[in-house]
């Protein structure tokens, strides 16, 4: 019987290229920054865009990491009290004696806790959904923050702290060049590696995962403590920023981490999104609340702006081309 | 079905009452050998008034529950519709407390209202959805009062009159709660709806297709919770004669906490009334009873965190004993 | 007055891309049980979701005792009497059996709207007697069994008077004995002037109930014939549309040593004490009624679940696997029952599909390369012959059979020596079953062991070198295959126990 020759290598595609969802978040930040320029005439100034991504930078971290657990279909809505944890325990600690980097390490250690706990959890009692126990988890860490600190606060760290969260190397904040190197690693692991291929294979259908032998617990494992690590570098800086801390810091960060992941591709039923369209997203978010913050828009509109913007997201990507993903077979 | 084995699985729903019964007295006796004070009539009756409003609550919390979603928005609803009501009255004296009340309700409805648009119509997550209108609602709250509070001297006695008169003795809080506990018995045991509203969650996807409109039936739940939300609300402020910007921040915590602990699943299909019930009293004790023992309220948001993880691993664990008893009756 | 109850002409249905229906005819007369057959994605599943109006026809007509009529949505087929019973429940697991079977017309007093529990559970215990079942109407809908629940479909449909029932692969997932009580309702059905449209893969059922069988063909209509009328062959040509000889391959195998040896298996409520061997090149069919155990057993070999006591060997060596990586690592391979739940990522393309399973494979230094997985699946694909233009189109578009193929197709990416076949052919249409059979052949003449978990006689009988039969949970017969007939498969499989009641 003759062997049927089959097509084995992919042509380019110019119009699937150019229909992607990345142009769009890019056409969607440039007119978010026209708009911007056209309320303050400084604006259009290099400064600015070294300056302005310093507002949300901090928690632009945790929007890799929470796009990996979007994209297997679940969630995580206590990073915010992670960080918190991470921080006030970060500062007790140094105030209590601890030499200012083992500090920085405790904190590191405390997210990546945090975030393991809720992959432990998760991976033990897979029959609960990710939703409950990241809101019991966020209630429990934001309680043993508000057990230790009360409603004091805690800081008076080393001047070089602070360099971390402000300085400049050269004409580029230390925080920016942190993150480049954070989100191009998790480019990197999301596309270019075995690892970022069984997760977009678990989002989408995770038994099939199971029986082709891909250690699916392992994994989800990994990416919760992932996310924990990564709200520990975010408390680091958020609080080198801050210059002190409070058990109620990094309140509703998990919102615009999520909207920022969400913005960027990453369904929240799972498998599927691209890293470039997270990153993206996260600076629309940020240069649109940056502008908001030049007309002063006082901090509670800047709640129901953000709070719309999630949901605005999620909205947008039902709509987009492709759509909403028809049944991502969940199985369990 | 032989008659052993009905019941077995009879006995298996009635365990958790049991267990919550005997918990409950546990608790009960525990505290009061701490706090001579707990078992007095005047202590119980403040405990009952309290616990009413989380009891009200978590009758719209487990309609939604129910149908395998979450509210998170129910707190920042409160707190809108309670600061409506109150800033209508602070200006207009001699308002009817019946009109405050429907104002309140109205506020309610229409937040519930538009929750359910977007989980029911666009289909976004519960989560997702509640989570950015609550912060939508609280930053409308602030807007609302022009970040004042409204305190007892603003409000008409008539409207403080309304969280605290008294029926033959018993705060009519109470009466309120004993009242919608029954007519939510027999709506969601002896109508179609409330019918549906167990189909929905049970088997969503069956939902879509047979003769039901899920559309229409999610969109109801979430509408009722608004107006359960907003009579809470104005119940609440009157109770407590002042409304906040941050009233009731963090209370659905609570709510949830209360419907977990009576057995109902977050994945949606199961709950009773009875298991209901007794959650709300054990949580309203343990509310009440931890002051009482100089236990402070930072560690508030822990014991809630704690409890709401405790039950739905609790639950977990039985359900996985009882299919283990069951596979071990098989005999092979 | 026509003198059919349901009439459909000209049905044409459209879906973005495909067109599912073609100008189909179909035609039922009152108490009469018509057979729908054909391959899958034949168009019949649409076919039924038209009838009972989950899907509204682009073209044609759908004439009810002569009238014509339109479906605006399900409530309207259900007023007329058109009812459906489907393969996968789809009644609401934690609601009680009354429940289920009253929901959308449950019974209420007029004034109060109360729901009236109390006659409705009632009357729903009267239908499930009528049935036979022996169950409580109280019940919940899980605490059942497929069976239970299929009859609780059955009585629901009657509820609801239906004057047309449409049975979609009822048997799929019934016992020998189940089905049996299955064909007395239908037959029952009939008698009492139901017409039922019976949709079935198996040949037996057709022979057994249906008085007329239609058969569409890639979304076209072929014909309509009396059962009695049409030959078995003339049946599988117009179904398939060309003729298929030898549908197994002839085998002349040489079978080498031992390469699996299970002692006494056991798993806590799932089955006890299983013992047998498998050798390189070798065929062990693993049969019996469903429910027998046969997928736990496999499962637990391949460290989906866990072993409870026993002891598994691998060429001689003792395993001890606890998660499928290792049994891959090892060298044994699962194609998993459900193939479009447990085999594949339907929304994924080919070749990321047949990769999945050795992803190490095709990583180097922690990176991936996509190059090499497109080379060798463009290799493995064409080897198997899937039809397909392009490793880049996306599993959900392919048939069953073609499905299939690219699960063995993972199984080869790995240096396999035991490949477990679990209803390797199930839902696969007639003419792609010859080509796996054709694969399985291929992959003992290379020298892998292989157990095959099939309910199906023929293929049974016709590919294995040994037979292993259970029943609820235990191993009744080890058989080798060549002294052994059908009977003495039925037998072994419904063995009662002489120690029960």
């Amino acid at each position: 019987m003759e062997t049927r020759k089959i097509e084995g290598t992919k042509t380019f595609n110019a119009r699937s290229f150019f229909f992607q969802w990345e142009w769009l978040l890019i056409a969607l930040f440039i007119i978010i920054n026209i708009f911007n320029s056209g309320i303050s005439p400084y604006y259009l100034q290099l400064d600015t865009f070294t300056d302005a991504p310093m507002s949300f930078l901090d928690k632009a971290f945790m929007v890799m990491p929470m796009a990996f657990v979007l994209l297997l279909g679940e969630i995580d809505i206590s990073v915010g009290s992670t960080v918190a944890l991470s921080s006030v325990l970060m500062a007790i600690s140094y105030n209590a004696g601890l030499p200012m980097s083992l500090a920085i390490v405790l904190c590191l250690l405390v997210g990546t806790a945090c975030g393991l706990i809720n992959g432990l959890l998760l991976a033990k009692f897979k029959e609960l959904p990710s939703m409950i126990v990241t809101l019991a988890t966020m209630t429990i860490y934001r309680g043993i923050a508000l057990i230790i600190l009360k409603d004091q606060a805690s800081g008076g760290f080393p001047k070089w702290f602070n360099f971390l969260g402000w300085g400049y190397v050269g004409p580029i904040p230390l925080m920016m060049i942190m993150f480049i190197i954070f989100a191009v690693a998790f480019g990197i692991l999301l596309h270019k590696t075995s690892f970022g291929r069984q997760l977009y294979g678990m989002g989408n259908n995770l038994k099939a995962c199971q029986y082709s032998g891909i250690k699916t617990s392992r994994n989800k494992i990994l990416v919760y403590t992932m996310l924990g690590l990564m709200a520990g570098v975010t408390a680091v800086f958020l609080t080198s920023r801050m210059g002190s801390t409070r058990p109620n810091v990094a309140s509703g960060y998990e919102l615009e981490v999520i909207a920022m992941a969400v913005l960027g591709g990453f369904s929240t039923s799972g498998g599927k999104g691209n890293m470039v369209g997270a990153i993206i997203a996260a600076f629309v978010i940020g240069f649109l609340r940056y502008g908001l913050g030049l007309i002063n828009v006082s901090s509670q509109v800047i709640l129901i702006v953000v709070g719309l913007l999630l949901i605005g997201s999620v909205l947008a990507a039902n709509f987009k081309p492709g759509g909403k993903k028809k049944s991502a077979q969940k199985g369990t | 079905m032989n008659n052993t084995e009905k019941k077995k699985s009879r006995d298996m729903a009635s365990f958790r009452e049991i267990g919550l019964l005997l918990f409950i007295v546990l608790i009960s006796i525990i505290i009061e050998v701490r706090n001579p004070s707990y078992l007095t009539v005047e202590n119980f009756m403040d405990l009952l008034t309290n616990t009413s409003i989380l009891g009200i609550l978590a009758v719209g919390m487990m309609m939604i529950l129910l149908t395998g979603g979450i509210d998170l928005s129910i707190g920042a609803v409160v707190a809108l519709s309670g600061m409506t009501a109150s800033i209508a009255v602070s200006k207009v004296p001699s308002l009817n407390p019946i009109i405050c009340i429907l104002i309140g309700c109205g506020v309610g409805l229409a937040a519930g209202v538009i929750n359910g648009f977007f989980v029911a119509k666009c289909k976004i997550l519960p989560i997702i959805a509640t989570l950015g209108m609550m912060n939508v609602f609280r930053g409308l709250t602030y807007i609302v009062s022009g970040g004042k509070w409204v305190s007892a001297y603003q409000m008409s006695d008539n409207f403080k009159a309304i969280g605290t008169t008294k029926v033959l003795g018993i705060n009519i809080l109470i009466i309120m709660a004993i009242v919608i506990f029954v007519i939510f018995y027999y709506f969601i045991n002896f109508t179609r709806t409330g019918r549906y509203i167990y189909a929905v969650g049970s088997n969503p996807v069956s939902a879509e297709i047979t003769g039901i409109n899920k559309t229409k039936v999610l969109w109801l739940t979430y509408s009722l919770m608004g107006i359960i939300s907003g009579f809470a609300g104005v119940l609440w402020v009157s109770k407590f004669a002042s409304a906040q910007g941050d009233t009731a921040s963090g209370y659905e915590m609570n709510v949830i906490a209360a419907c977990v602990l009576g057995g109902v699943s977050v994945s949606g299909g199961n709950g009773k009334v009875s298991g209901l019930l007794l959650g709300t009293l054990l949580l309203g004790i343990l509310n009440n009873a931890l002051p009482l023992i100089n236990v402070s309220t930072f560690w508030q948001n822990f014991i809630q965190g704690a409890v709401i993880l405790f039950a739905i691993i609790m639950n977990a664990m039985v359900k996985r004993r009882a299919d283990q008893a069951n596979l071990r009756r098989r005999k092979i | 007055m026509s003198e059919y109850i349901l009439e459909l002409k000209g049905i044409s249905k459209y879906f973005p891309g495909v067109k599912a229906l073609d100008n189909v005819h179909f035609q039922l007369k009152p108490g009469e049980i018509h057979a729908l057959m054909g391959e899958n994605g034949a168009g019949k599943s649409t076919f039924i979701k038209v009838i009972t109006g989950v899907h509204k026809p682009e073209e044609g007509e759908i004439y009810f005792e002569g009238q014509k009529v339109e479906f605006k949505n399900t409530n309207d087929a259900q007023a007329l009497g058109i009812a459906a019973i489907y393969q996968h429940t789809t009644g609401y697991p934690d609601l009680s059996v009354t429940e289920n079977m009253f929901l959308g017309h449950e019974k209420i007093d007029p004034k109060t709207k109360r729901l009236l529990w109390k006659q409705m559970n009632e009357e729903a215990q009267k239908l499930l007697d009528e049935l036979g079942a022996s169950f409580n109407a109280k019940m919940r809908m899980d605490a059942l069994s497929v069976a239970q629940q299929q009859m609780v479909e059955i009585a629901k449909a009657l509820s609801t008077n239906a004057r047309v029932l449409i049975m979609d692969e009822p048997t799929a997932a019934l016992s020998n004995r189940e089905c049996e009580e299955l064909y007395k309702i239908a037959l029952k059905l009939r008698d009492d002037g139901v017409a039922i449209i019976f949709i079935s893969h198996r040949m037996e059922d057709m022979y057994r109930l249906a008085s007329t069988v239609t058969v569409f063909r890639d979304s076209k209509y072929i014909g309509t014939w009396d059962v009695d009328k049409i030959s078995n062959e003339d049946l599988i040509v117009a179904m398939v549309g060309r003729e298929i000889n030898q549908l197994f391959p002839k085998k002349e195998i040489k079978i080498g040593e031992e390469v699996l040896r299970l002692e006494k298996l056991s798993q806590t409520g799932h089955f006890a004490d299983i013992s047998f061997s498998v050798h390189k090149g070798e065929i062990v069919a693993l049969t019996g009624l469903v429910g027998a155990g046969r997928t736990e057993v496999c499962e637990a070999i391949f460290g989906i679940a866990p072993i409870d006591s026993g002891k598994v060997f691998l060429n001689g060596q003792e395993m001890h696997i606890k998660h499928p990586s290792e049994a891959i690592a090892a060298g044994i391979g699962l194609l998993p029952e459900d193939r479009q739940a447990q085999g594949l990522v339907l929304n994924w393309e080919i070749s990321k599909n047949i990769t999945l399973l050795n992803l190490n494979k095709y990583t180097k230094n922690g990176f991936y390369n996509v190059k090499k997985e497109n080379e060798e699946s463009k290799i493995l694909s064409e080897k198997l012959d899937i039809k397909t233009p392009s490793i880049f189109t996306s599993a959900d578009s392919l048939s069953g059979g073609n499905q299939q193929k690219i699960v063995v197709a993972k199984m080869l990416t790995a240096d396999m020596k035991v490949i477990i076949l679990d209803e390797p052919t199930k839902g696969v249409d007639v003419g792609a079953k010859a080509a796996i059979y054709e694969i399985i052949g291929a992959l003992a003449e290379s020298g892998y062991g292989i157990i095959m978990i099939s309910s199906e006689m023929p293929e049974v009988l016709g590919m294995s070198d040994t037979i292993v039969v259970m029943k609820d949970g235990r191993i009744t017969a080890t058989m080798a295959t060549p002294t052994v007939t059908q009977e003495d498969i039925l037998h072994a499989s419904m063995l009662v126990d002489t120690n029960q009641n």
